[in-house]
């Protein structure tokens, strides 16, 4: 029944083995068995045919094993810090004394050992994403995270920021999943922040669930960063939204290796609103995959995504948007965009909006173009007295605010706004 | 101010400019009207700077400084201004954000200090008021959804502000009405300075009613066929430029 290959594939086996009595026993069982049926993703099957995983990943990493030291970590937001390091929640590293009324929290590990049903259900979240490997090896693996409810109707004024870190001087693996459930009326803003603090080769995979009940709102701002040439990390965000709730989110993806982010969403319920919208700043052999599923289950739902794919080097973009109209989802207002820039005579991006539409009265578009800087822009700002560094600088910040326009957070756009020219000072500097 | 000799200019195989000869004094406005194709832009472009315009033979003098192998950026900071005849849109750039680093690029070039941003707001502020661009306006991203007339005031609004030693306009009156031609050349005329230039291109006379040329020049056939003084537009009003293209097929 089980059909393991690969050497890799094996390695995978034992850390199962390792993590199969932690908790959820049966939902662990039913992921591995999922992924055992999937394997790792090569370039046939069709959602990973840009993101050769199967070779990236033909060596596992051994499974972190958590760093306990009192380290000082990075602090880019003025939120309230929630820590993953190394695979672990670090209650110690956390702001946890500082959470406002409406907002309780605990870590996965303690969440798995509790096993309350709605709350595993949420965590098993079998509906969406089920035919993506990685998500099923990330439900068998999983070693920590957080799981945070916010009561029906607060209103959470200080973004709350789900932190995963990994500081290990060798190459480790973590899997690690964050469950966010909103109750009815709930508004919150989150900042997902996903780095490496040192320069080892880290195979992180990582997933975060949200439940949107009725009327609840969602602010996201994902921020990717650091890494090696040799990093893996595999992001998944999952989404399910009820009745009139709405998710407006952006990612920024830049620092090195291989990142492959895949979204998957379900507007559950009539009236949802979703908006992923995202950038990447790539440089170096920078591979960064954004793939999206955007399932539109119930009438008048509305969608939005717009990315931009700003490429240097011989970084390569992937963007694979689906839009999914069910029938009966009558009323969708479906707008999906992906732009490239490509800097250098190297770089790739690879393009793969779809529709599937069954559903006679929507409206739903989409369009990708990929280009490199416009020539007669770059004289105009030359002719105004803009060298030619400083021109393209600003019409790489430009293409990128594009994808920026429907944040409604001034410090988060101030801290993106920053990211941005700080990537693009260091392009003119070298 | 501008002194051009003998200036030819191919753009890929192709002669653009057979030996043109122009020179213009510092607080001239000099006209220079020619038909269609006859390549009034290309001298513009080359003027300014722009890629693929390859200067073949001749030369181009700010001031007695050759500018051919300086870029547009250089050129702008010693004082050369092309208004555009289709100002390019740039999305996702503010209008104030490029109108600062465009100041403030040109002022480093020089040596000078950047300005501070109360004192570019005043100046924005200033400018954009006499040339009746609204806030509005200067808060959308550059020439963006921008009407005709919109884009033209806003290049008036940048020569005012950026303060140009040579101010070339090129086909500025194109798609503007009477009213938006009246503004425009209002703004031109409060500019004129005894130590700045204009080079106006244009096809019609009309432009030159609102903008008084102080020396006109026909230009046909990649050449300057024909210098005088303003008396020149009115005769070319009436008899057109058959004369000039007749005479080169002659």
């Amino acid at each position: 029944m089980i059909k393991l290959a690969s050497e890799a594939e094996a390695t995978l086996s034992s850390f199962y083995e390792e993590m199969r009595d932690k908790g959820a026993q049966r939902l662990r069982a039913a992921a591995w068995a999922a992924f055992s049926e999937l394997g790792l993703p090569n370039r046939r099957v069709e959602s990973w045919h840009y993101t050769d995983l199967k070779t990236a990943m033909s060596r596992p990493a051994p499974l972190a094993t958590a760093s306990h030291g009192a380290l000082s970590l990075p602090r880019a937001h003025d939120s309230l810090r929630l820590v993953t390091l190394d695979g672990v929640f670090r209650p110690d590293l956390s702001d946890i004394a500082r959470l406002p009324g409406g907002v309780a929290i605990q870590s996965l590990r303690g969440a798995l050992a509790e096993g309350k049903l709605h709350v595993m259900s949420a965590l098993a979240s079998a509906d969406i994403g089920a035919q993506d490997s990685m998500l099923a090896l990330n439900a068998a693996l999983m070693q920590d995270g957080v799981v945070i409810q916010i009561a029906s109707g607060a209103r959470i004024d200080r973004a709350i920021e789900l932190a995963t870190f990994t500081s290990a001087e060798a190459a480790q693996s973590t899997y690690t999943r964050a469950l966010v459930m909103l109750g009815e009326g709930a508004q919150a803003t989150l900042i997902e922040t996903l780095g490496a603090l040192t320069a080892a080769p880290a195979q992180d995979n990582s997933a975060l669930l949200l439940r949107l009940a009725p009327n609840a709102r969602v602010d996201l701002v994902t921020h990717v960063s650091g890494g090696v040439d040799q990093s893996i990390r595999i992001a998944s965000l999952l989404a399910h939204l009820d009745a009139g709730a709405t998710i407006n989110s952006f990612a920024l993806t830049e620092g090195d290796g291989l990142n492959r982010r895949q979204i998957f969403v379900r507007l559950d319920g009539e009236k949802a609103s979703a908006v992923f919208n995202g950038a990447t700043l790539g440089r170096g052999r920078l591979h960064a995959d954004t793939t999206l599923v955007v399932d539109h289950a119930k009438p008048n739902g509305e969608s939005r995504e717009v990315f931009r794919n700003i490429l240097d080097d011989q970084s390569v973009g992937v963007f694979q948007g689906k839009v999914i109209v069910r029938p009966g989802a009558q009323k969708t207002d479906g707008a999906m965009q992906s732009k490239a820039l490509l800097l250098s005579e190297q770089a790739t991006m690879n393009n793969k909006p779809e529709l599937e539409i069954f559903a006679d009265d929507v409206q739903c578009g989409h369009g990708a173009t990929c280009g490199r800087l416009d020539k007669d822009q770059l004289f105009y700002l030359g002719a105004r007295g803009l060298p030619r560094r400083e021109a393209e600088a600003l019409l790489i910040e430009g293409f990128a605010n594009e994808a920026m326009e429907a944040l409604e957070d001034d410090q988060l756009k101030a801290f993106l706004g920053e990211r941005v020219s700080a990537w693009l000072s260091r392009r003119i500097n070298r | 101010m501008l002194e051009i000799k003998d200036l030819h200019v191919s753009v890929g195989e192709r002669e653009i400019l057979k030996g043109l000869t122009l020179s213009v004094k510092a607080g001239e406005v000099a006209a220079i009207m020619g038909p269609n194709g006859t390549g009034k832009s290309t001298l513009s472009y080359v003027i300014s700077g722009r890629e693929g315009y390859e200067a073949t033979q001749g030369e181009v003098r700010l001031n007695g400084e050759n500018i051919l192998d300086l870029d547009p950026a250089e050129r702008a900071a010693k004082g050369i201004f092309l208004a555009f005849q289709y100002p390019v849109e740039i999305p996702g750039v503010a209008t104030m954000t490029f109108l600062k680093a465009a100041m403030n690029a040109q002022r480093r070039a020089r040596g000078e200090e950047e300005l501070a941003t109360p004192d570019f707001m005043k100046r924005v502020k200033d400018a954009s008021a006499q040339l009746g661009v609204s806030q509005e306006m200067l808060r959308r991203p550059l020439n963006a959804g921008f009407s005709g007339g919109e884009k033209k005031r806003m290049e008036i609004l940048q020569m005012a502000l950026l303060q140009p030693r040579l101010a070339i306009l090129d086909e500025t009156d194109s798609g503007l009405d009477i009213d938006a031609l009246r503004v425009v050349a209002d703004g031109v005329n409060a500019l004129r300075a005894p130590e700045r230039a204009f080079v106006v291109i244009t096809h019609y006379q009309r432009l030159l009613e609102y903008i008084r040329p102080d020396t006109v020049h026909v230009m046909a056939q990649g050449r300057i066929m024909r210098s005088g003084g303003p008396e020149l537009a009115l005769e070319l009003e009436e008899r057109g430029y058959q004369d000039y293209i007749a005479q080169e097929a002659a």
